[in-house]
């Protein structure tokens, strides 16, 4: 048996368990984040029009640029005031 | 106490001049006699004295043996001198007693079995010089070693060079750097990259050794913040890296900055652009499909990696614009597009070819699209010599262009030319440039016949916004 050295980042593959499905709108507090690419506006306030009917909360929330990852600080402000959120990608 | 340590072969002549010297050594001093080919050479010992058989050749490694014979000295169990081939007077000196007179007084060695072609590397994985730290992925028996890697998702969809432990032994001789030394965190999984890790992708895409401090460069200049190799990867662009090597080491490690400069055919210029690529894809898990979410891509997500022709040209190279020596060896990269060609075969003066190189570049991304995308122009010697026939510098060309490349925003705006696409209403009455400043770049390389040049856009997203080029020198 011979061996090779391993290329990549030996992050070990790891099966993830979806969290368990919200029973009800009413109450939940949505984030919208829009990662201001065009359009994604449109998309995100048709989606605040629908879930606020549902009884849901939404806030609002934009990356600087789409090109890069959002701050840190936006993720944890995202974690903390919201239960769930819901990104507009756009394309 | 003195003691003495004799290395030999018998496939040396020398080793076996020497044998009466050896049978005197044995008889007279404290001995040991390490053999690389024959454990019953030399012959002639006296009763009861054993050869140590190394053919498996530990203890020539262990000792550095270069050169066979090889006589090592030790005083107190340190080493105190080392004699290697045959020289009389020093054998006499070191040994302190006198040798037949029939010996000559110098005859030089052969190499060590230690020192074969390919040894020095598979001695020192087998004897565990090199502490590689990557995780083993064993290979069942009969398992297609090049299957086994696509099996995996290791490659581009190209045949990989599995990275067995001596290839990328071999492939860490080529630069100095500590094989665990950690050059960044790669995107998108932001995953730390250490030399090593560099260097199995390299051998994976085909590298040669000497090519590895260009393929650190360019891992090292991908993730430059201001790159932006993350958003790079991800966009739904086409583009990916694009690799300008400057410098003597280009041409030292001979890659193609001439006739087909852009296309196939040099393994340089291949296998440094496919090695950043597989950086991407392993360390950083780029993948498309996955983090990768680009429409249609470009073939130069393969490899895209070029030198400038620095020798034949009249104009300053791309590094020296960016204030490297023409001494310093660089990496540039650039997020690219495919390449457009720019065939203009009858302008004879810079006024005119000029022309012919703006109306090319307005239609970058799209035409009526300004201050998006960046662009490099690649000019063809045919083409400079236009330009240096007149007198003009580089600096001369891009401001001409630049000044050719103003466009009235009548033509920009949504609906004009009955095309959806275009600029707000607001910029109708404005000129605008196509290109941001300094989002123009020239560089030359190319075949000596055709009037030809090339066009290499770059991303939707290109400066602050996005990417910008950016430019490190290969250490």
């Amino acid at each position: 048996m011979s061996s090779f050295l391993d290329p990549t980042a030996e992050l070990a593959p790891e099966s993830r368990i979806p969290l368990p499905r919200r029973e009800s709108l009413v109450g939940l507090k949505v984030g919208f984040l829009d990662i201001s690419k065009p359009r994604g506006n449109i998309f995100i306030a048709r989606l605040d029009e629908l879930l606020t009917q549902a009884g849901a909360i939404p806030r609002h929330y934009a990356k600087p640029t789409f090109t890069r990852i959002a701050p840190v600080e936006l993720k944890q402000q995202i974690a903390t005031e919201c239960d769930v959120v819901i990104e507009a990608l756009a394309d | 106490m003195r003691h003495y340590v004799l290395v030999v072969k018998e496939d040396c002549e020398t080793c076996r001049m020497i044998q009466p010297v050896a049978a005197a050594l044995a008889s007279s001093t404290e001995l040991r006699i390490f053999s690389q080919d024959n454990p019953g050479f030399p012959g002639d010992l006296p009763d009861g004295f054993t050869i140590e058989d190394d053919r498996e050749l530990a203890n020539s490694f262990e000792l550095k043996i270069e050169i066979v014979p090889t006589l090592i000295c030790y005083d107190d169990a340190q080493e105190s001198e080392r004699l290697e081939g045959w020289d009389r007077s020093a054998w006499e000196r070191v040994c302190a007693q006198n040798f037949s007179a029939s010996l000559p007084a110098f005859r030089p060695g052969c190499g060590s079995k230690s020192q074969d072609p390919g040894m020095a590397e598979k001695l020192a994985v087998k004897y565990g010089s090199q502490q590689l730290k990557a995780r083993r992925v064993n290979i069942a028996d009969g398992e297609d070693e090049v299957e086994a890697c696509y099996d995996r998702g290791w490659s581009d969809g190209l045949p990989l060079v599995p990275p067995t432990e001596i290839r990328v032994v071999r492939m860490l001789q080529g630069t100095l750097r500590a094989a665990d030394d950690i050059v960044g965190d790669v995107p998108p999984d932001y995953a730390p990259c250490s030399i090593e890790k560099i260097a199995i992708n390299a051998v994976m895409a085909g590298c040669k050794p000497e090519y590895l401090p260009v393929v650190i460069a360019a891992v090292e200049a991908a993730l430059m913040d201001e790159f932006c190799m993350h958003g790079l990867l991800a966009t739904t662009y086409f583009s990916g890296p694009m690799v300008l090597v400057n410098g003597p080491l280009s041409r030292a490690i001979g890659m193609n900055s001439r006739g087909n400069a852009l296309g196939q055919g040099n393994r340089a210029n291949a296998t440094i652009g496919r090695a950043l690529q597989l950086v991407i894809r392993n360390v950083g898990g780029g993948r498309p499909g996955g983090v990768d979410r680009s429409a249609l891509g470009n073939p130069g997500k393969y490899t895209f990696c070029f030198a400038e022709d620095e020798t034949g040209s009249c104009w300053e190279s791309y590094a020296e614009e960016r204030g490297f020596s023409r001494e310093a060896s660089t990496v540039s990269l650039f997020a690219a597009d495919g390449v457009q060609g720019i065939v203009d075969q009858k302008s004879r003066t810079p006024e005119s070819l000029s022309r012919s190189f703006a109306a090319g570049l307005r239609v970058v991304s799209h035409p009526k699209m300004v201050m998006a995308a960046d662009a490099f122009l690649v000019i063809s010697p045919e083409h400079e010599r236009v330009f240096r026939d007149a007198g003009w510098s580089k600096a001369r060309l891009k401001a001409e262009l630049h000044d050719l490349l103003q466009i009235p925003g009548s033509e920009l705006i949504v609906g004009a030319g009955g095309i959806s696409e275009g600029l707000p209403e607001k910029l109708k009455g404005q000129m605008l440039p196509k290109f941001r400043e300094g989002g123009l770049n020239i560089v030359r390389a190319g075949g000596s016949a055709g009037l030809f040049s090339a066009i290499i856009a770059g991303w939707g997203a290109s400066g602050k916004i996005g990417s910008v080029p950016v430019t490190r020198e290969i250490l």
